[in-house]
């Protein structure tokens, strides 16, 4: 399975896919009607406001949800389940607290059948890689932020899958970590060359990481528009400043003020507002009476 | 504190440059130009010690440090202990009869007698061996079983509505209560009291593992299974160590109530055991023999959860540094 070439291998498609979720007899749509494609190979992120039902998406294609309408396919075959052919890297922190770092990385492995020493020196190589191998007899409670998120990277990565699934994995870092793992990430995937599918708020880590973004609606979430990225690779920190870069990043944020604002006119719209002011001031004008 | 924080940022930034080469351990096709595995390895060598804590201090530091921070509490657990056997000392020395009568109560100098005297016979030994037996197949019984039944009720919902109701139902009924039934339903005496001392053991040890079972954090279950884990193995390597914690404060406080259900049955339909000791020397009105027993029952008690606590403190390294939890 593993031996089959890489290349050709990890397209995701997605077909006129709706999610309803069913709640006390009512029921909403978080993704309505969504096509999306992620080629082999490539780096696709998908932003949107919250609530949209990003990781909605990613859920049903890491196999967690059904979806209510629609198909999802990988490399043609329709998704059954969460399987070891998709790493997941989640938002919030994943390891498993009672398995030192090693052996939070050779745990994917393990489910294969791979043999003890095989397992470990995987686990090894990566780890070193990954500049944790120093760590690796320590115990997810004992890293930092960025370093388990390193972990659960390089966890999702042991089992040599052919996507992966990113939603929000540098949410919870500071500023400056996350600028260090956008980095670590890009030259990751440069060297691989793994179908990826990236889940953010961040419009410039999207335009930073990708080679396509697709922009969502508020809920219910489709797709609003898509926006390749013709950025050169490798990217690289400097790039961050350039005309180009800029641009992408300046009509993204238009695109997500437009939905962001969408997403709070239903609840703030200006008339509730102004029922809101009025019945406050007959109220008043009441006491004073 | 602030050292660790300042390694971990050290690492973070050394780690992009090693990311920038190719990070799969296994055969991917390598385009022509980009670095491969090995020699990325040998490109980058950096010993692992590089990030290790700083060398420790000189021990006699550590060991000041050590007694700053420990002796306060050894000295006040001594005075503790000490001022209780001499409150007892005084009490029974003076015969206080102060609506409560010292008057038959033995002195600890008495006691300690009685210790020296039942350390010559095998008779008082034997009690200990049956009582340590009973607590240890009820016991052991009630934490097979509670576990067992405890990860299926919390992790499946059939099981939970097809046990729970009846477990519920004999839940509020006390192990004590269950003594006269357990006479009759059991052919043999010894078996009877063990099954009393299980029925005490169990439902705390069922209970916490049902809930820590439910307290697994889902993203963990997800994790597992999109690492290619089948529910077996889902079971085996995320549920039960991630409900352990909660499985160990059942264990816990099912071998306290385990003594207590074992030293009523004993002394109600015991023939041997510390229970019946302690009885049997209230009704023989050797009363030094009863404080004897009061205070085996408890170093037993004591010695029982000790190791428990060591056990779990085996099983489950990783706690040392979880940031969950009030006490350190
Ligand atoms: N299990 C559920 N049951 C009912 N509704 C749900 C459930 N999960 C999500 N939703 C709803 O579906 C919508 C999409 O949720 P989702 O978590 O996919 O959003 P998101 O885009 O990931 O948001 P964020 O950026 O804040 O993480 C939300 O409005 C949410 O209220
Ligand atoms: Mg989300």
């Amino acid at each position: 399975m593993s031996d089959a070439p890489k290349a050709g291998r990890g397209h995701i498609a997605i077909r006129d896919l709706t999610v309803r979720y069913t709640q006390h007899g009512s029921s909403i749509d978080a993704v309505s009607n969504v096509s999306l494609d992620v080629q082999p190979g490539e780096f696709v992120s998908i932003i949107g406001p919250s609530g949209c039902g990003k990781s909605t998406l990613l859920n049903i294609v890491a196999g967690f949800l059904k979806p209510s309408d629609g198909k999802v396919l990988l490399d043609g075959a329709p998704i059954k389940g969460p399987g070891a052919d998709r790493g997941v890297v989640f938002q919030q922190y994943s390891l498993f607290p009672w398995m030192s770092v090693r052996k939070n990385v050779e745990f994917g492995l393990k489910m294969q059948g791979v043999s003890a020493n095989a397992r470990t020196s995987a686990a090894r190589t990566l780890l070193g890689l990954a500049g944790l191998l120093a760590f690796e007899n320590h115990y997810p409670d004992q890293l930092s932020g960025g370093m388990k998120q390193r972990v659960g990277i390089v966890r999702a990565l042991a089992t040599s899958p052919q996507v992966m699934l990113m939603d929000e994995p540098f949410g919870a870092l500071d500023s400056q970590t996350r600028v260090v793992m956008q980095e670590i990430l890009t030259n990751m995937w440069q060297q691989l060359r793994l179908s990826v599918m990236f889940i953010t708020h961040d419009i410039e880590e999207a335009v930073f990481l990708s080679d396509r973004v697709y922009v969502m609606t508020a809920r219910p979430g489709r797709i609003k528009a898509e926006i390749p990225i013709p950025l050169p690779r490798p990217r690289t920190p400097d790039m961050t400043s350039s005309p180009t870069f800029l641009a992408l990043v300046r009509q993204l944020k238009s695109l997500i003020r437009e939905e962001s604002l969408a997403a709070m006119g239903g609840e703030l719209g200006a008339r509730g507002l102004e029922g809101f002011d009025r019945s406050l001031a007959g109220e008043g004008m009441q006491a004073v009476l | 504190m602030q050292a660790s924080n300042l390694r971990v940022v050290d690492e973070d930034r050394e780690a992009t440059g090693l990311f920038v080469a190719a990070p799969a351990g296994r055969e991917h096709p390598q385009p022509t130009g980009l670095a491969r595995t090995e020699d990325v390895l040998r490109a980058a060598p950096r010993p692992p010690s590089a990030a290790l804590p700083p060398p420790p201090s000189p021990p006699y530091f550590r060991l000041l440090a050590w007694a700053r921070q420990h002796l306060p509490g050894y000295v006040l657990a001594a005075c503790s202990l000490i001022g209780l056997v001499l409150a007892w000392h005084l009490a029974t020395k003076y015969k206080l009869d102060f609506y409560i009568r010292f008057t038959n109560i033995p002195t600890p100098g008495e006691v300690m007698d009685k210790v020296a005297q039942v350390s010559q016979s095998k008779r008082f030994g034997t009690h200990v061996v049956l009582s340590l037996r009973r607590i240890f197949l009820g016991f052991a019984l009630a934490g097979v079983l509670g576990i067992g039944l405890g990860l299926l009720i919390g992790r499946y919902k059939l099981m939970r509505s097809l046990f729970f109701p009846a477990l519920e139902a004999l839940r509020p009924i006390p192990a004590i209560a269950w003594v006269p039934i357990s006479i009759m339903l059991w052919p043999d005496n010894e078996v009877s009291i063990v099954f009393i001392t299980f029925i005490g053991a169990f439902f705390p040890i069922l209970l916490n593992t049902v809930s820590g079972v439910q307290a697994v954090d889902g993203v963990l279950l997800r994790a597992g299974r999109c690492l290619g884990a089948k529910e077996s193995a889902l079971m085996w390597h995320v549920i039960l160590p991630g409900a352990a914690p909660q499985i160990f404060t059942g264990l816990a406080v099912g071998m306290g109530v385990a003594w207590v259900s074992l030293i009523a049955a004993e002394m109600i339909s015991g023939q041997f055991g510390i229970g019946y000791y302690t009885w049997e020397a209230y009704s023989l009105i050797t009363y030094s023999e009863i404080v004897l027993g009061m205070i085996t029952i408890g170093l037993l008690g004591l010695l029982c959860s000790g190791l428990i606590r060591l056990v779990g403190k085996a099983a489950m390294p990783w706690l040392a540094f979880s940031t969950q939890g009030g006490e350190r």
